[in-house]
């Protein structure tokens, strides 16, 4: 009879344990099927998809204007950028040039909603390490710009702003009224927040290098937006390739030096305080030019007639039917657009072969390209470090899943 | 180190120099140069844009599958690459048959076209030669076909209750087995 050698030197064990799919620690839909060493995280196998909902194919179906739907439930924190990256990535398709009232107040409409995404990131964060008073404070301001979106489209989170050449509609008094208060007193609320976390000890411990990563791996991993600029690289599509007029607006692209969770923190809030200034500036812009009323450029081929016109003019009515059927011709071409969205360089590449539809429709897709650079990130550290860091790379199912 | 910004007609220029006849077409679509490139040199031609300390590209932006199945070489991918220093961006397409169906990995260069390429792996079928992982992403491991060939509709094809040829959902009209065959 053998007896097993107890002094004999075993093999190092490690533990798999299973993150997710639906684990309330991760926001979202994710599997990560990490390898432990005791409490700390030796590799992790991703697994995404959970939430495929084939957006380029139903893109391929799908009359021009109806892909603005599909574009809200990409990041939908932040779908009014979405929607407008879409639009204007047709309007450079079509060759439309747009009225500068209608770029500044584009320029309005996104930078809330950047505000709004970097709010739920770095409010999460909070959460994440043990906050939760901060999220609850600061989301009164979500739900404030929320308020701004329905009075201008009727939506709130999903909202299928705008149009080809414009917006549906000219803002209302109560929402310029609302801009103008969430300007004025949004800084009390933001200043509240970096009160209660940025030189927060507690919060500092946890945050500074954790999930870090090196300028030059985020750049291989093609890394854009806030997570980029916290590796160190000033790489801003808005300043970069201007659209919609941000050339004419003055605003600093906040940078880190770690790539760490604090560093991806501080990168958002700071980014906040320059949406902010871009709003005024907007603001003060807006009032001086003597345009008071466009609200949309003259493409009538593409941008859908007021109601009233279409029952009382033939014209009206014929563009009506040819842009809900989807009847207009479209240039045959390839076109590129990006937009400098809440998490990093969304682009749209699009094929057009002159039909009713796209030939191909290809969603760049910030998060479904970062999100491979977060084994590397997570390596050596612990479990609890593992959460905060996704939660700071913002990575949101709907986008990585499209 | 020279930081001079190259103009796209010495990048151009440089890349026919090196790569001749590998470039088949160089065309201008809006804002973006466009090269339809052999797809035996594409690995080389973005390793010299890469490489090249005149260009540095070395930001990959996007990366795609695409399908023409009119066209004699149907199946084909899209690279947009960036040079971050000089504020250059451009994309190279590249083609090949469904006999071929097979490309170079750029998995060597940009850690980031990983699953970019399972991607296009997953909804074209196109295979990467060397990519370390080459295996579903977003759909389920036992699906059995490509989803975004042309040749697949977007909703089941079995239907008969739906008229839906006004509203934008009409077939591909393609033939299925014609494509699958791989003759034109």
């Amino acid at each position: 009879m053998q007896t097993q050698d107890i002094t004999q030197k075993e093999e190092k064990q490690y533990t798999t344990l299973n993150l997710g799919p639906t684990h309330p620690a991760t926001h979202g839909i994710f599997q990560n099927v990490l390898k432990m060493d005791g409490e700390i995280v030796m590799d992790t196998e991703q697994t995404i998809g959970y939430i495929h909902r084939a957006f380029e194919k139903l893109g391929e179906h799908k009359p021009f204007y109806q892909v603005t739907t599909l574009t809200d439930r990409l990041n939908y924190c932040s779908s009014p950028i979405n929607n407008m990256g879409w639009h204007m990535t047709m309007e450079k398709l079509i060759k439309a040039e747009l009225p500068k009232r209608v770029e500044y107040m584009r320029v309005i409409i996104m930078e809330l909603s950047r505000i709004s995404d970097h709010l739920v990131c770095n409010s999460v964060i909070g959460v994440d390490t043990g906050a939760m008073t901060v999220f609850l404070y600061i989301f009164q301001w979500r739900e404030f710009i929320y308020e701004i979106f329905e009075e201008i489209c009727g939506a709130r989170l999903t909202t299928n702003i705008g149009r080809i050449g414009g917006f549906e509609r000219d803002f209302s008094e109560t929402a310029w009224k609302k801009i103008r208060h969430f300007v004025k007193e949004y800084p009390k609320g933001l200043k509240e927040f970096e009160n209660l976390l940025m030189r927060n000890r507690i919060f500092m411990d946890r945050t500074i290098g954790c999930g870090p990563i090196s300028a030059e791996r985020a750049l291989n991993f093609s890394f854009s937006g806030p997570n980029l600029r916290a590796a160190g690289v000033d790489y801003d599509v808005r300043v970069t390739n201007p659209y919609s007029s941000y050339q004419d607006f003055e605003f600093a692209i906040p940078l880190g030096t770690q790539g760490d969770t604090y560093d991806r923190f501080m990168v958002r809030e700071h980014e906040m305080w320059e949406s902010l200034k871009i709003i005024t500036q907007a603001l003060e812009k807006l009032d001086k030019l003597e345009d008071k009323n466009t609200f949309h450029a003259e493409v009538p081929e593409f941008y859908l007639p007021p109601k009233e016109e279409v029952y009382n003019d033939m014209e009206a009515l014929i563009y009506h039917f040819k842009i809900v059927m989807g009847e207009t011709d479209v240039p045959k071409g390839e076109v590129y657009h990006c937009v400098e969205g809440g998490n990093g360089e969304l682009g749209f590449y699009l094929i057009s072969d002159g039909g009713r539809q796209p030939f191909r429709l290809h969603f760049r897709r910030p998060c479904f390209i970062y999100y491979q650079g977060y084994p590397e990130m997570i390596r050596g550290g612990y479990l609890s470090d593992a959460i905060l860091t996704m939660s700071s790379m913002n990575v949101i199912a709907g986008e990585l899943d499209a | 180190m020279n930081m001079e910004k190259p103009t796209l007609e010495q990048i151009s220029n440089s890349l026919k120099e090196k790569f001749g006849d590998s470039i088949l077409s160089q065309t201008q679509e809006y804002d973006f140069p466009v090269l339809v490139i052999k797809k035996e040199s594409l690995f080389q031609i973005v390793r010299f844009l890469y490489d090249d300390e005149r260009f540095q590209f070395r930001y990959l932006t996007t990366f795609c599958g695409l399908h023409y199945p009119d066209s004699s070489q149907p199946f084909g991918i899209m690279v947009q690459l960036h040079s971050l220093v000089h504020n250059i961006r451009i994309r190279f397409k590249s083609f090949t048959t469904l006999k071929d169906l097979e490309f170079d990995s750029l998995t060597p260069i940009f850690s980031a076209v990983n699953w970019m390429e399972r991607e296009a792996f997953d909804f074209y079928g196109i295979r990467f030669k060397g990519h370390p992982n080459l295996k579903r992403i977003l759909n389920v491991e036992d699906m059995d076909y490509h989803p975004m060939r042309k040749e697949y509709p977007v909703e089941d094809a079995t239907r008969v209750d739906k008229d839906d040829t006004m509203f934008g959902r009409k077939s591909s009209g393609y033939d299925r087995e014609k494509l699958m065959s791989g003759k034109q």
